[in-house]
């Protein structure tokens, strides 16, 4: 349909400079300034190009638009097709706004090997754009697969101490779930193939396809493990706290910013809408668990004597509200998740930029080495207050809207849980506001931070457009709902089809209707919400 | 079409390869002691006729006295021998000079070995298979105790001479019975007696399945099988390990697929619970036992008898699809596994083995184009998207499914998970770890080198366009009768 295949660009473009970067020949500290430079030109190219597709996308369309086909095996009904609709989107976007972020952040962070570290951040990012953007079942296992090589090599090589046992539980976890899924993949396209005579990967010809409970339930079992360890959903997240303790700064940013979110777009763009039924039955114990994930990842991230740790508890406490939203099924819960999922990726990302900077200059992360740094670092203590405002979810700012409609969309549906899920946000504050007030006021107590940097220009570049992007989340959360609107009205809608006995939610006729006109983020805030719930 | 008679045709490739071997040794016989002579280089002419031959006799169907049938399928196998045959060579003269190996033997019973092998993959008579099977066997006893001056070559050798003659036996047993009961050796006759089911419910008719079941599944190294793998694969000089460890299971498979496919396919029922434990077993052991090995020829040897595995779930899963599969996934492994073993071979001089999970630490540092390739090769065996291994794998477990196997492709995958681990280890080595010692590790040829690295391209080709000769394969297994 487009005249310019943008989507296939998005995805080629940085693996084509990964590749590029592979011969470049000339040696010494000159090639590696040169190889950043290239690394992150091309990364700012690919966001260039993502503000592009963004300008292009109609925001009235609930269907997949920029949609590119082409057969890649036929035989078995393989296709390469990608797509982009309201979801995926944005989190396009997001990947191609931490990529370059990450990349200057490790700019003096990384002295080894530059060439191969900035080789696999950039195939890391066409991995990811891919797996985003795929229609194709096919297409999505294999770029969901194909991310965890370079994503290993950044937390092995690069890492820290304990870098290689983070690597390889990593990839084994994710692996683990990840095959079951593969399993169920092929038993849909089996499933599709005795349904209509012909094998089909496609993910809206799967959509038509009625199958029936009880495979339902094994199918969304095997796709919800996959999604869930990702996720990572209490209690498969104890790879998460080694792998984002261990991964270099750029390694941590974006499996906390773009990685983690992969699990739950698992969820709203697969698991969901693919077993509708299946889903509905296990929607509360998914629930349950994202609000234990909610409630243990912040008690567990107060304790944390590592800030890096604790920022890495703290994505297991946000991320619990991304599934508590999904599972919610109605369009505040469910926008608010997806708007969760943009607002954690840009605040925990700086977050973890910050801490990176913080390490760089001590080569400790512990929260008792520091102290007093606003008499210190006055700029770098200001970016960070403000980064921490932005996660504990002030408003104003981008954590706000996605946790109130989160709750807000949470609570019509299992007042229970959203309330216990509620504590989760002050429990944020606490292990937030205190590591904060430990690491930056007081006086300076330990003599080696007396002569600390605050931030120079590279810092400051690479924080700024993070500040800039919290606060216009913050305050123009609409900009990135309305086009999410008739993408996210379509899933519910569709679940709302869903088995009758068990739903308890929007009518379908609701939904369809709500899906004609915009919706924009305040009018959700003020609350005249056609869908109650049937209780 | 031939001067020598039609009747022929159908041999024409085994035939340029079994000269080829006489070549390599008279070439050897008149060689004086200190002279230097391209060997190999006869041998990769004889390779390179043969495959020419395949390809004029594509299609074909060609029938030669009634015992050998070159049809798609044969022909195809006798292609992937052909490729691992060449690339055996060309990695070959720097592991004959280490050990120094006597040149003109090695490379003759290479090219008989070979020989064997791709008349095992045209055979429709179960005698003629035997045959092909013996010369093959005889051909990897001697190749794997060819490192004479060592004792672990010649114990290996032994115990894979011994417990080989022990599996042929049993395999003659099977086709003794075979014949017994129908008649014949040929398997059209065997076919079409068991089509008509004229001997249901004999006993003795499971007695021969069995027998022949046995004398294959120890070719191919399926558990309970595989206890002289990890020996034989240790004691061969490392090239003839990559090629003994593709090259055998590509000629055992075909057979499993032309007898237990074909020939005893009305009989599924009494032989695929006796298979499925085989696959389940083969598959869990070497991807756990694997996971324990330091010496990386051990390693990689369980990592070859789980590839056995994943090959004996499409056997189950039959049908077009799963007969599809077994080709593409032997046409994978067959270069993703040479190539592994080659990078073995050739890092190893007389003072360095290179064959300890240690060795391998830094290497990324001191030779990163090797340590690249050998990480392709490996994230292949592993199953890793965008490279072949992985549609192989997906190809056998979509069969597997298709054919309503679920246990057995969960099994399959959560052992490739396993199987990862240890994969990774040596990745791990290779990264991760800080170089010990600063010995710089030898220079490769470049031959090898650019064999290497078009392997690694082969995979990447067959990783991300599959099409080609997916669609191949399943054409040349659709006219199989």
């Amino acid at each position: 349909m487009a005249v310019v295949p943008i989507l296939s660009a998005l995805i080629v473009l940085p693996l084509a400079g990964a590749v590029l970067l592979l011969l470049v020949r000339t040696r010494g500290h000159e090639r590696d300034a040169f190889i950043q430079w290239t690394a992150l030109g091309v990364s700012l190219a690919e966001f260039a190009l993502s503000l592009w597709m963004w300008s292009r996308f109609d925001p009235a369309s609930a269907d997949f638009q920029m949609v590119e086909r082409v057969d890649w095996i036929p035989s078995f009904g393989i296709q390469y097709a990608v797509g982009v609709d309201g979801i995926s989107l944005f989190l396009v976007v997001l990947t191609a706004f931490l990529t370059p972020l990450a990349l200057l952040g490790s700019w003096r962070s990384v002295h080894r090997k530059v060439r191969e570290f900035s080789f696999f951040m950039l195939a890391l990012e066409s991995a990811m754009v891919g797996v985003f953007l795929s229609l194709d079942m096919f297409l999505f296992y294999v770029f969901w697969d194909a991310m965890l090589i370079p994503m290993y090599f950044l937390i092995g090589i690069w890492g820290y101490e304990r870098r290689v046992y983070a690597a390889v539980k990593f990839i084994l976890y994710t692996m683990a779930g990840s095959v079951l899924m593969l399993v169920a993949i092929l038993t849909v396209a089996y499933l599709h193939s005795v349904a209509t005579g012909a094998y089909s990967f496609d993910y809206e010809a799967w959509l038509n396809l009625a199958l029936p409970r009880q495979t339902q339930v094994w199918l969304f079992l095997a796709f919800a493990v996959a999604f869930a360890i990702k996720v990572p959903l209490f209690p498969f997240h104890t790879w998460l706290p080694d792998a984002h303790v261990e991964a270099p700064t750029a390694g941590s940013v974006i499996l906390a910013g773009v990685l983690l979110k992969m699990g739950t777009y698992g969820l709203l763009r697969f698991a969901f809408p693919l077993f509708p039924d299946a889903a509905v039955y296990f929607a509360p114990y998914l629930a349950t668990l994202a609000v234990i994930g909610i409630v243990y990842g912040a008690l567990v991230a107060m304790v944390q004597p590592d800030m890096k740790k604790l920022v890495a508890y703290s994505s297991v406490s946000h991320l619990g509200f991304v599934v508590l939203g999904i599972t919610a099924m109605n369009i505040q819960g469910v926008q608010g998740a997806v708007f969760q999922m943009l607002s954690h990726g840009v605040s925990t990302g700086a977050l973890f930029l910050i801490v990176g900077m913080l390490s760089d200059r001590r080569h400790t992360r512990l929260i008792a080495e520091f102290g007093g740094l606003k008499h210190v670092a006055p700029r770098l203590v200001a970016a960070f207050f403000i980064i921490t405002l932005a996660s504990i979810g002030l408003p104003g700012l981008n954590g706000f809207v996605g946790e109130f409609l989160i709750l807000f969309g949470a609570f019509q549906w299992n007042p229970v849980l959203t309330t216990v899920a509620a504590s989760g946000v002050i429990l944020s504050a606490v292990y937030m506001l205190w590591m904060f007030q430990r690491v930056n006021y007081g006086a300076v107590t330990n003599p080696k931070n007396e002569g600390m940097q605050d931030l120079d220009t590279r810092e400051t570049w690479v924080l700024w457009p993070a500040i800039a992007m919290a606060v216009f989340m913050g305050v123009a959360p609409w900009v990135f709902l309305e086009p999410m609107t008739p993408a996210v009205t379509r899933i519910i809608a569709r679940m709302a089809e869903a088995e009758p006995a068990t739903v308890v939610r929007v009518p379908a006729a609701a939904g369809a209707e709500e899906g004609t006109g915009p919706f924009p983020g305040e009018v959700v805030e003020k609350g005249p919400v056609p869908f109650s719930s049937s209780r | 079409m031939s001067i020598i008679g039609p009747a022929l045709n159908g041999i024409i490739p085994v035939i340029c390869v079994t000269l080829a071997g006489l070549a390599c040794l008279l070439a050897e016989a008149f060689r004086r002691r200190d002279e230097r002579m391209p060997i190999g280089g006869l041998g990769a002419i004889g390779l390179a006729g043969a495959a020419a031959a395949v390809v004029l006799l594509w299609g074909r169907r060609a029938e030669s006295f009634g015992v050998v049938r070159a049809d798609d399928f044969g022909l195809f196998v006798q292609m992937v021998l052909l490729g691992v045959g060449l690339l055996t060579l060309v990695f070959s003269p720097k592991a004959i000079e280490r050990d120094s190996l006597p040149a003109g033997e090695y490379y003759a019973l290479v090219l008989f070995a070979i020989a064997g092998m791709m008349l095992m993959a045209v055979a429709t008579d179960l005698l003629v298979i035997f045959l092909a099977l013996e010369v093959f066997s005889l051909a990897l006893y001697v190749l794997t105790g060819l490192r004479r001056h060592e004792y672990s070559s010649t114990e290996g050798a032994f115990k894979y001479f011994v417990l080989g003659g022990f599996a042929s036996a049993f395999f003659l047993y099977g086709i003794a019975f075979t014949y017994g009961l129908v008649g014949s050796t040929h398997l059209d006759r065997v076919a079409s007696a068991v089509q008509a089911q004229a001997l249901s419910g004999n006993p003795l008719l499971l007695v021969a399945m069995g027998l022949l079941l046995v004398g294959l599944a120890f070719k191919v190294a399926a558990v309970p099988f595989h206890m002289w793998t990890p020996d034989a694969y240790e004691a061969a000089p490392t090239v003839i390990t990559g090629f003994m460890s593709t090259a055998v299971k590509a000629a055992g498979f075909a057979v499993f697929v032309r007898v237990f496919l074909l020939a005893l396919e009305p009989l599924r029922a009494e032989w695929m619970p006796v298979v499925w434990v085989l696959a389940v077993c083969t598959m869990v052991l070497g991807s756990v036992v694997g996971v324990a090995q330091t010496n990386l020829k051990r390693m990689l040897a369980y990592s070859s008898i789980a590839h056995g595995g994943y090959l004996l779930v499409a056997v189950i899963a039959g049908g077009d699809m799963g007969k599809a599969s077994i080709l593409f996934y032997l046409v994978v492994y067959a270069i993703t596994n040479v190539g592994a073993f080659a990078v073995l071979a050739l890092l190893s001089t007389r003072d360095a083995p290179m064959e300890h999970l240690d060795d391998y630490r830094g290497l990324w540092h001191s030779n990163p184009a090797i340590a690249g390739l050998l990480t392709i090769f490996l994230l292949s065996l592993g199953g890793f998207p965008p490279t072949a291994g992985f549609v192989a794998k997906w190809f056998v477990f979509s069969a597997a499914v298709g054919a309503g196997q679920f246990s057995l492709a969960i099994i399959g995958v959560l052992t490739s998970v396993v199987s990862v681990f240890f994969y990774l280890r040596i990745v791990v080595m290779m990264y991760m770890a800080e170089k010990r010692d600063t010995a710089s590790p030898p220079r490769v040829p470049r031959p090898a080198l650019a064999a290497l690295s078009l392997s690694a391209a082969v995979l990447f080709y067959l990783g991300v366009l599959p099409t080609r000769v997916l669609e191949l394969a399943a054409r040349s297994v659709a006219g199989m009768f």
